[in-house]
């Protein structure tokens, strides 16, 4: 998962990765596609379903009733993940678990479940964020810059 | 009804996406939600992502764009109140619920599973 620098590739080694290529299972791009469409359609649908929940029957409107929406998606996403079934969906789905907010609770959660071994603080509580964080780190810088963009837009014109 | 017709296929387009640039662009689920999240922030800025989100319902607000989208958001409403500071401070307001569940829930599934596999 983790992208290292790599050093210049050698002659022997370029024509080692043609050679190898010709014999690469080819991925079928098109049934990927529709699994990923079907299963993160799936998810999304459930969402709304979960969404209407809490308009019906608390006090939320459309638009609050997403934050609870995304808990309430992470908990089952989590569960999953425990109980090894998510990553089962996830071989069959790939995109289509990953997009949706579950998936980000599933790198959090199976990051978390798998260093439980080496202890709370050193093992969970340092690697929790290890496959979930660049989501965090980007999400808050872009959103960042974003606003920070958009306020002193408001400000100086526009 | 047509509200979840919608949401199921804006958020499996979506999810399509992200397949297509992990087939084809070879990228890592990592880079490949990564670079959803900052669409859903630039989205946000430019102002497109709110009407998707009256148009398709969850189809929008699950996937991991929303994310970006809600950071933006939560600094956005900030930075009317309070001014140029509130961009740095409202930054979590509205994503608190997702990042809050997930670590704490995550935690406590540490404490009762074990790997699996």
């Amino acid at each position: 998962m983790k992208m290292k620098q790599k050093p210049p590739l050698t002659d022997a080694q370029r024509t080692y990765q043609k050679f190898a290529a010709k014999d690469e299972p080819q991925s079928p791009v098109l049934l990927n596609c529709l699994k990923a469409f079907l299963i993160g359609g799936s998810i999304c649908a459930f969402g709304q379903l979960v969404q209407d929940f809490f308009v019906y029957n608390f006090d939320f409107n459309e638009q609050t009733a997403s934050n609870p929406t995304i808990a309430v998606l992470i908990f089952i996403a989590v569960l999953l993940t425990g109980f090894g079934v998510y990553d089962k969906i996830a071989q069959f789905a790939g995109a289509g678990t990953a997009v949706p907010v579950t998936g980000f609770a599933n790198a959090m959660s199976s990051s978390a479940i798998e260093h439980r071994t080496e202890g709370l603080v050193q093992g969970v509580g340092t690697n929790m964020f290890k496959l979930a964080g660049p989501v965090i780190v980007f999400g808050t810088t872009a959103a960042f810059v974003v606003a920070l963009i958009k306020t002193l837009w408001g400000y100086w014109g526009g | 009804m047509m509200m979840y017709l919608w949401a199921f296929i804006v958020g499996g387009i979506i999810c399509v996406a992200g397949q297509l640039l992990m087939d084809k662009a070879k990228l890592t689920p990592g880079h490949t939600t990564t670079i959803l999240v900052i669409t859903g922030a630039v989205l946000d800025g430019l102002g497109w992502y709110e009407p998707l989100i009256d148009f398709a319902g969850a189809g929008a607000t699950v996937p991991i764009t929303s994310f970006g989208n809600s950071l933006v958001h939560g600094a956005m409403a900030e930075a009317e109140q309070h001014g140029i500071i509130g961009v740095v401070t409202g930054i979590f307001e509205v994503t608190s619920a997702g990042i809050s569940a997930a670590i704490i829930f995550s935690f406590f599934a540490a404490l009762c599973f074990r790997p699996k596999g």
